[in-house]
């Protein structure tokens, strides 16, 4: 079972329900093929870094389906090819760190892409090291907050 | 003889020396570079767009080829522009 996943960009002038129905055409077309669509992925009306055939901005999909057999990529890229609605697309195959990523950022693993992933590989680097000192730091917070409810009494009388 | 720490040198002994560069995603373990996050890849281009080299990035040979595709199929799908100025 090979993982791919297809990103596309579809032509933002079209209505709402338009833009849904076209993805929903590419999902079910791959559903027909005996594809396990994984997850249909809507990152929604984005600006383009350059302006494609007199456009500025594209509503962006991404579908990552699993199927055994790649023949069926062919039919699909022929397909998005014949569309006019698509702008651009781009189907990828996905090794097993590109399908563990894709959960992790879907199960919030990764919060923010950018610096959660460094920031989450280091807490883990960190935490290996520092549970040996983090023993004596947790009684010492323990008495504090006795002391803080005790004044505010005494001041209302 | 005057010991080592009496002598008063005039510039701090290590000012010519460099951090030592090394690898981010060998580092902290990054197996995946995502090219649908525009964000991430931000920091391997320069002002221009263009793909900055290894001996900036810092990057492990195997990686900086992977951020290379990535950039490269981000151009494609409009994430990031071909050729611009002033990007940052």
């Amino acid at each position: 079972m090979r993982q791919y996943e297809v990103t596309f960009i579809v032509d933002p002038v079209l209505s709402g329900d338009e833009i849904k129905s076209t993805a929903k055409t590419y999902s079910d077309m791959l559903e027909k093929e005996g594809a396990k669509i994984v997850n249909v992925d809507e990152m929604g009306l984005k600006q383009l870094a350059y302006s494609i055939n007199k456009r500025s901005s594209g509503i962006y999909f991404c579908i990552e389906f699993s199927i055994v057999e790649g023949s069926v990529i062919p039919g699909l890229e022929l397909a998005l090819r014949r569309d006019e609605r698509i702008m651009r697309f781009l189907t990828v195959r996905l090794d097993k760190y590109g399908v563990k990523y894709n959960d992790d950022k879907r199960n919030g693993l990764i919060g923010k892409v950018v610096k959660a992933k460094e920031k989450e590989e280091k807490k883990e680097y960190k935490k290996g090291r520092a549970n040996k000192p983090a023993a004596k730091a947790a009684p010492a917070p323990a008495p504090a907050p006795v002391a803080t409810p005790a004044p505010p009494k005494s001041e209302e009388e | 003889m005057a010991s080592r720490d009496d002598i008063k040198f005039l510039s701090n002994p290590n000012i010519g020396s460099r951090a030592k560069k090394y690898c981010r995603f060998k580092k902290f373990g990054i197996k995946h570079i995502d090219y649908k996050d525009p964000d991430f890849l931000m920091q391997f281009i320069n002002a221009q767009g263009k793909v900055l080299p290894r001996r900036i990035t810092g990057n492990s040979l195997k990686y900086q080829k992977r951020v290379a595709i990535a950039i490269k199929r981000a151009r494609h799908l409009a994430f990031l522009p071909y050729v611009t100025d002033l990007l940052k």
